[in-house]
């Protein structure tokens, strides 16, 4: 009797799930918080009549949760690349009809060969940076070329770093001279201990991530380790910031546009990929959230101030200074747990 | 006949308040191997309490999450504590003859918690920020700074602030009920006022207190917004660490175990709270509306 | 004397000054013509503009308030039928169902978030159909609903005769008869209280809603999480002044109305 009763409820409860779950045609993008023209998602609906729904996420790895542990029912997101090799390497992208992607004609020549997936398979990339950092040239009176000057003491509770695993432990693992791919466990101790280090000796203000943007165009710290696009759209607020891109060495990244295995909606998705890759819109794009474009046309169409800032398009001798992050397989959980030793402290 | 109402209930029970606790308990004392086989084991548990990796030799409160456990309690005890000191003469004052008629009072108190809860934490990020609105006007008055974002005193201040009126309501609730003429009784028997509270009213709003201590203790020692927001993540509490767990790292069996661990902190101090509340009246936030 | 009360006072004021400091400046900052909360430069009201013209906030809103209301409606229907049936069971068993029935209230919203996740996803995969999604968003609220009905019907139910019902009955009502006339009415305070406390918690619930959520259905609080962390958006502080200010008024509005209809009692009551 009592279990007649749990099978049914049990019944209902799934029924109900997925009753709600998927009805209408609706594409589901999943995208970085505010990275895209919040008007996108509505001129996209009024041309070609599909409605999309755009949420955010924060981190590479809260996409992945709710993607692969929530089962997310996602049509189109925009890892970046290390994530993009790991779904890759889990078979869980879709390969992209190219037919349905004519605007990759406007893709920079930079991008077409990425080493993460080098035949350009799976991904069209969307927006690039390079992480580096922002400082407020009124408050800091020290050249800033290399990482070493998140360690002087000068500016001792002065300086946000950034609250991601990877971005941090690789710039220690920088100024350490190692690679920011390391999986010598001796190498990456080495960074946490400086982190470590840094932290008790009260140089960090505090670990934040994107709300060290207001933060800074504030006046609230001296220093702060950002990526070049979020530091192009502060120094557009604050003329007082400037950017860096240390000589030792710092991450190039790419973010660029897939589709999951999962989704049962490509066509639609690859029709809205390209309507991202369109000049007019990804310029709309460009403009609102301060990325370097992956859009030759773009480029051509921006202001020259942007085309010629360093910060934006920097000269072939400081994009040599980045390389890209790659997918550490196994040795990823090392990587967490150095992270949260640093923030834990002690 | 009015009977058979229940079974329905203790069906939906059974499936959204005790399948879901039990599957946490599962998912802690198991763990899955390279081959994606579940197997039993205390290992989470043992996590918990060990050094952070095998070749570190520490002692017992140094480890890393007993760290973040022994901080979690001590940010809830502090923010307990000036809750209540805060509080109490708040729900006291309401009670007296001036303002007992006004129960916009009452109402003014909860309108707050109207407004989005993460948002008001959020403004306090603008109050409290280096060059933010406290600091701009000691500037102007040529006062030194003071900037406490970023430490245990701003996550202490986002605690007190977003916990208070759920420790002012029940003893407010608790006062309300008291029948004056036991005061009035007090007083004809010679007790001065210092005696008459605390030999009357005190003792007869500790349910109340009860009441309230435990509305502000677990969530605050279960929060990630605030510790986040407001601490810079330098202070990591429980809440962090199985947000951490579940929605970035992916390690549930982790997770679980230290959800586990919240849990049961949280019987032990219902326990230890259950002693001095005798009444029984403990309705959790339901006091509070 | 005079100074004892103006001390109170004082200390009255200071406290709900802490307690409305951060609300006056996030409404405060929804006219500030600047997209950064670091500097203000000048009077707008731009983003009250961009507010109504925001599909995404409009369908977070949407959607908040849908789960709101239908979460209220089904949990107290849940919850006002338990409880009935509860204050019927036999004494052991009625304590072990309502120590049952309060752990979520006791439970950290956290605990309580990721265990219905966790429930969720074991049922979509052993049975492998469904996702996470309105449905389960749904479920949740009315799961962690129910106990607060429960709890502010049962006391009401204490303290009705028992003897009305079996009256009813006698003299030929049919059991739901007697039940929706004569019970009802009786404990209609108590689900009333429940409700709203339903709706209030479904409306500022943010972190069950953050992990049994689906992919494409967010609500406000989800909403102004993800942008928290990216810097919140001023059309966001234009909405809550907005829904601040309509919810003040709403609630004087009854406050109001209250106190009248207690003076016009007073009043027929010759007092």
């Amino acid at each position: 009797m009592m279990k007649k009763i749990l099978l049914t409820a049990l019944t209902a409860v799934v029924l109900l799930l997925s009753a709600c779950g998927s009805d209408q045609v609706t594409l589901q993008v999943f995208n970085w918080g505010e990275f895209n023209h919040p008007d996108i998602g509505r001129m996209f609906e009024e041309e070609y009549g599909i409605a999309v729904i755009i949420q955010h996420y924060a981190t590479n790895q809260e996409m992945y949760a709710r993607l692969v542990h929530q089962g997310g029912d996602f049509d189109v997101l925009f890892p970046s690349d290390y994530m993009i090799e790991r779904l890759i390497l889990e078979n869980r992208l879709a390969p992209l009809n190219w037919d349905n992607i004519p605007n990759i004609f406007y893709l920079h020549p930079y991008f077409e060969t990425l080493p993460f997936d080098p035949q350009r398979t799976y991904h069209v990339p969307y927006k690039w940076g390079m992480f580096g950092i922002i400082y407020n040239t009124t408050m800091v009176h020290d050249p800033v070329y290399s990482w070493s000057i998140l360690w002087n003491d000068d500016y001792a509770g002065q300086i946000y770093m950034y609250d991601a695993a990877r971005c941090t432990l690789g710039v220690a693992l920088k100024l350490l001279g190692y690679s920011h791919n390391t999986r010598d466990i001796t190498e990456l101790h080495a960074a946490r201990d400086l982190l470590l280090e840094q932290r008790n000796r009260g140089l960090v203000r505090a670990f934040q991530g994107d709300l060290i943007r207001d933060s800074m165009i504030a006046g609230g710290a001296a220093l702060a380790t950002i990526y070049s696009g979020c530091a192009w759209w502060m120094m557009g607020e604050n003329t007082d910031l400037n950017f860096a891109i240390p000589v030792e060495g710092t991450q190039f990244f790419v973010d660029a546009m897939v589709i999951p295995a999962t989704s049962t909606r490509q066509a639609e998705a690859e029709k809205f990929i390209n309507f991202m890759m369109r000049p007019d819109i990804a310029l709309l794009n460009a403009e609102w959230i301060g990325y370097s474009t992956t859009n030759r046309a773009v480029l051509d169409m921006l202001p020259d101030y942007w085309r010629n800032s360093q910060v934006y398009w920097p000269t072939d001798e400081v994009f040599a200074r980045g390389d890209m992050f790659r997918d550490l397989g196994d040795f990823r959980q090392e990587y967490y747990d150095a992270f949260m030793m640093v923030l834990v402290g002690g | 006949m009015k009977k058979l109402f229940a079974y329905p209930y203790i069906v939906w029970m059974a499936i959204f308040i005790a399948a879901p606790l039990l599957l946490v308990f599962y998912y802690s004392v198991t763990a899955t191997d390279a081959l994606g086989n579940t197997y039993f084991t205390l290992a989470n548990f043992r996590r918990f309490f060990s050094p952070f990796s095998p070749d570190m030799v520490q002692p017992f409160h140094e480890r890393i999450f007993v760290v973040v456990a022994l901080r979690s309690l001590r940010l809830a005890l502090q923010s307990t504590l000036i809750c209540f000191v805060l509080g109490y003469p708040v729900a006291y004052i309401m009670t007296r003859k001036e303002y007992s008629e006004k129960s916009v009072l009452l109402f003014m108190l909860l309108a707050p918690m109207w407004m989005n809860f993460l948002l008001r934490t959020y403004a306090w990020l603008t109050i409290l920020e280096r060059n933010g609105l406290i600091n701009n006007l000691l500037g102007r008055l040529g006062l030194p700074m003071f900037d406490i974002l970023y430490t245990d005193a701003a996550v202490l201040l986002g605690m007190v602030y977003n916990f208070l009126p759920f420790m002012i309501l029940p003893i407010y609730t608790s006062l309300k009920k008291q029948d004056p003429k036991l005061v009035e009784a007090a007083q004809d028997l010679g007790a001065g006022q210092l005696g008459v509270f605390l030999r009357v009213v005190f003792p007869l709003s500790i349910p109340g207190v009860v009441s309230g201590i435990t509305m502000v203790f677990m969530p605050a020692a279960a929060t990630f917004i605030i510790p986040h927001l407001l601490g810079g993540r330098q202070y990591f509490l429980l809440g962090s660490l199985v947000e951490m767990q579940f929605l970035n790292i992916g390690d549930w069996h982790f997770g679980s175990a230290v959800a586990v661990i919240m849990m049961m902190m949280m019987v032990v101090s219902m326990v230890v709270l259950s002693f001095f509340d005798k009444g029984g009246e403990n309705h959790g936030r339901g006091t509070v509306i | 004397m005079s100074l004892h009360k103006a001390v109170k006072k004082l200390y009255l004021g200071l406290i709900l000054f802490f307690l409305y400091a951060p609300i006056l400046v996030l409404m405060v900052f929804s006219f500030n013509a600047s997209r950064s909360r670091g500097n203000w430069e000048g009077f707008t009201l731009d983003w009250y503009r961009v507010l109504f013209n925001d599909p995404q906030i409009a369908r977070a809103l949407r959607n908040t308030l849908f789960v709101g209301v239908s979460s209220t409606v089904i949990a107290t229907t849940i919850g006002t039928l338990a409880a009935v049936g509860i204050d019927k069971l036999k004494r052991g068993s009625k304590t072990i169902v309502m120590g049952i029935s309060r752990i979520p209230v006791m439970m950290p919203d956290i605990v309580t978030g990721l265990s219905l996740m966790v429930l969720y996803l074991f049922i979509i995969r052993t049975l492998g159909v469904g996702r996470m999604g309105m449905g389960t968003l749904l479920l949740s609220h009315v799961m962690f609903n129910v106990p607060y009905v429960i709890l502010s019907v049962t006391p009401k139910l204490r303290q009705l005769d028992a003897n009305l019902y079996e009256a009813a009955l006698d003299l030929g009502a049919t059991p739901l008869r007697a039940f929706v006339q004569v019970i009802l009415p009786e404990i209609w305070p108590g689900v009333v209280t429940g409700a709203m406390l339903a709706f209030t918690l479904s409306i500022d619930d943010f972190m069950v809603s953050f992990f049994t959520t689906g992919a494409g259905v967010q609500n406000l609080s989800i909403l102004i999480f993800s942008m928290a962390r990216r810097g919140v958006q001023p059309q966001i502080n234009a909405l809550s002044t907005l829904m601040f200010l309509a919810i003040l008024a709403m609630l004087f509005l009854i406050h109001w109305r209250d106190k009248r209809s207690e003076k016009r009692l007073k009043e027929r009551m010759g007092l």
